[in-house]
C-alpha cells in the first residue's frame, strides 16, 4: 500500500485552542548546559502590520549540536537534557518572546558542519501551508561556509540573522516579514 | 541520510490563493527555496507517553456534564506514504461545539457556546499509528471571507510525525457536506483526488451501538527516498 502526504490546511484563527497546551517559550527548562539567549521580534505582514494569531514552532540543537532524540536521551538525566522544541504564539501587537540556549554546529552535507541555528516553523490563519525559516545567531564566521546561507541571495542573508541589541546583553531581535522589501528568507523544506 | 520526498506537483495547496482572502497578505511573494535535508530536517522533537494526560482523547468527558451534539467516534492510523505506520507521533485536534461556535475570544458568531464542551483533544498514535478521538460533531459556521461564506463542518488536525520534515496541520471534512464545494480553504488544494483524501469515510466498524457513529481518517505523512541523494 502507498499514498501521498495528506494535503496542508491552514491552522486557521482559532488554532490556541488546540495549541496553548504545549506552548514552550522557555526552553531551557532545566539546567542543560549552554550559553542563554533571548530571542525577541514580531510578525509583519505585507501592510507591515504586526499579526497578533500566529505561532512560531522551534526546533533546535543542544549546545554540543545533538538533536535530542529518543536514544540519546537516556544517557541523561531530566535536568541536564535539553528538548530543542518550543512553541512561541504571538501576542496582540504581534510580538513573540522566546529563551533558549544557543545550539552547537550540526553536521551539514558533506562532512561539513553547519554554522548554529534555529529551524523555524511558522503558522497562522492565511497560510494554507506552514513557512519554514531558518534563524542564525550574529557574527558567527561559519556563516561563510553554511550550506543553507550560500543557497540565499547574498542581499536576503540578514533577514536570517538575528541582531544584537545594544542596551540588553545575551539578548537578540529578529523579526519575521511576510512580504515586502525586507521579506523574509523562506524555505521549500 | 534518507531525505524525505517532495509532494507531487498540485497535491497540496499553494501559499498564495487569491479566494481564501487571508492569503492575500500573508503569502510571501518570493520564491521558497529548497531546503536540503540534513539532521536539522530529519529530526524532530519526540513526545513521551505521560506528556498527553489520559482522557485527552475524549473531548466528552471534560467537564462535569456532557456537550450537546451528535457524539462521533473519529479514528484512523497515521501512515507514511510507503504504507508503513507511524507509531508514538502527537496527535492535536480542536474544533467548534455542535452550534459552530469555538470557545475563542475571537469568535463573535452569534451561536452559544456550549459550558460542556473545549473542543481540544490530544492523543499519541499507538505501534500500528492509530489514534481515536471521542468528540461531537461540528458545526458549520460563517466566516467573513466572501458574502455568505461558511465553513463545512471540519476538525482541525496537527501530527508531528519522526521529523521536522514531516510536520502536518490539516483539516478533516465530513462526507456529503455540500459546503465543501463552495469553501476556498478545501478547494485550495488543486488536484481533486489530493483534495478527497481531506474527507473522512463514514465507518461501521467503529461505529458504537446506542452511543456514536464512526467516522474513518488516515492520514499519510512523508515518505522517505529510497537513495540518499538530493543536491
Amino acid at each position: 500500500m502507498s499514498g501521498e502526504t495528506t494535503p496542508s490546511q491552514t491552522v486557521g484563527p482559532y488554532f490556541s485552542i488546540g495549541f496553548d497546551w504545549l506552548n514552550r517559550t522557555d526552553l531551557p527548562h532545566g539546567a542543560p548546559s549552554g550559553q542563554r539567549v533571548t530571542i525577541r521580534g514580531r510578525i509583519l505582514d505585507g501592510e507591515g502590520q504586526p499579526v497578533p494569531d500566529a505561532c512560531l514552532e522551534l526546533w533546535q540543537a543542544d549546545t554540543s549540536g545533538k538533536y535530542a532524540q529518543p536514544e540519546n536521551a537516556r544517557a541523561k538525566s531530566p535536568d541536564q537534557e535539553f528538548f530543542g522544541f518550543g512553541r512561541i504564539p504571538t501576542n496582540e501587537r504581534g510580538e513573540f518572546s522566546f529563551t533558549t540556549i544557543k545550539p552547537g554546529t550540526v553536521p551539514g552535507p558533506d562532512g561539513r558542519s553547519q554554522a548554529p541555528h534555529i529551524q523555524i516553523a511558522v503558522f497562522m490563519r492565511g497560510l494554507l501551508r506552514r513557512l519554514v525559516t531558518r534563524l542564525y545567531f550574529p557574527d558567527d564566521a561559519a556563516h561563510a561556509t553554511d550550506h543553507v546561507l550560500n543557497l540565499v541571495p547574498a542581499g536576503r542573508r540578514a533577514t536570517l540573522i538575528a541582531r544584537p541589541i545594544a542596551t540588553e546583553p545575551q539578548t537578540l531581535e529578529w523579526d519575521i516579514r511576510l512580504q515586502g522589501e525586507h521579506e523574509t528568507v523562506f524555505f521549500d523544506c | 541520510m534518507l531525505r524525505y520526498r517532495r509532494p507531487s506537483p498540485g497535491t497540496q495547496p499553494g501559499l498564495l490563493y487569491p479566494p481564501y482572502a487571508s492569503s492575500i497578505k500573508r503569502a510571501p511573494t518570493q520564491p521558497l527555496i529548497p531546503l536540503p535535508h540534513t539532521h536539522s530536517e530529519t529530526t524532530g522533537p519526540y513526545f513521551p507517553r505521560d506528556v498527553v494526560p489520559p482522557k485527552a482523547f475524549d473531548l466528552t468527558r471534560q467537564h462535569k456534564g456532557e456537550p450537546l451534539g451528535e457524539r462521533i467516534v473519529v479514528s484512523g492510523r497515521l501512515l507514511d506514504e510507503d504504507g508503513r505506520p507511524v507509531p508514538n507521533s502527537l496527535v492535536e485536534i480542536w474544533q467548534a461545539n455542535a452550534a459552530g461556535r469555538y470557545l475563542h475570544k475571537a469568535d463573535q458568531h452569534d451561536a452559544p457556546l456550549d459550558p460542556n464542551f473545549t473542543g481540544m483533544g490530544q492523543t499519541l498514535t499507538d505501534d500500528e499509528g492509530c489514534y481515536r478521538f471521542v468528540t461531537i460533531r461540528p458545526g458549520a459556521y460563517p466566516w467573513r471571507n466572501h458574502y455568505n461564506a461558511w465553513r463545512p463542518q471540519h476538525i482541525h488536525f496537527s501530527v508531528f510525525g519522526p521529523a521536522f520534515a514531516t510536520r502536518l496541520v490539516t483539516q478533516m471534512y465530513f462526507p456529503g457536506d455540500p459546503l465543501l464545494e463552495f469553501d476556498p480553504i478545501y478547494n485550495s488544494v488543486p488536484v481533486e483526488s489530493a483534495r478527497k483524501r481531506l474527507i473522512s469515510v463514514f465507518d461501521w466498524a467503529t461505529t458504537t451501538p446506542e452511543i456514536a457513529l464512526g467516522f474513518r481518517f488516515d492520514i499519510v505523512l512523508r515518505g522517505r527516498n529510497a537513495t540518499p541523494m538530493e543536491r
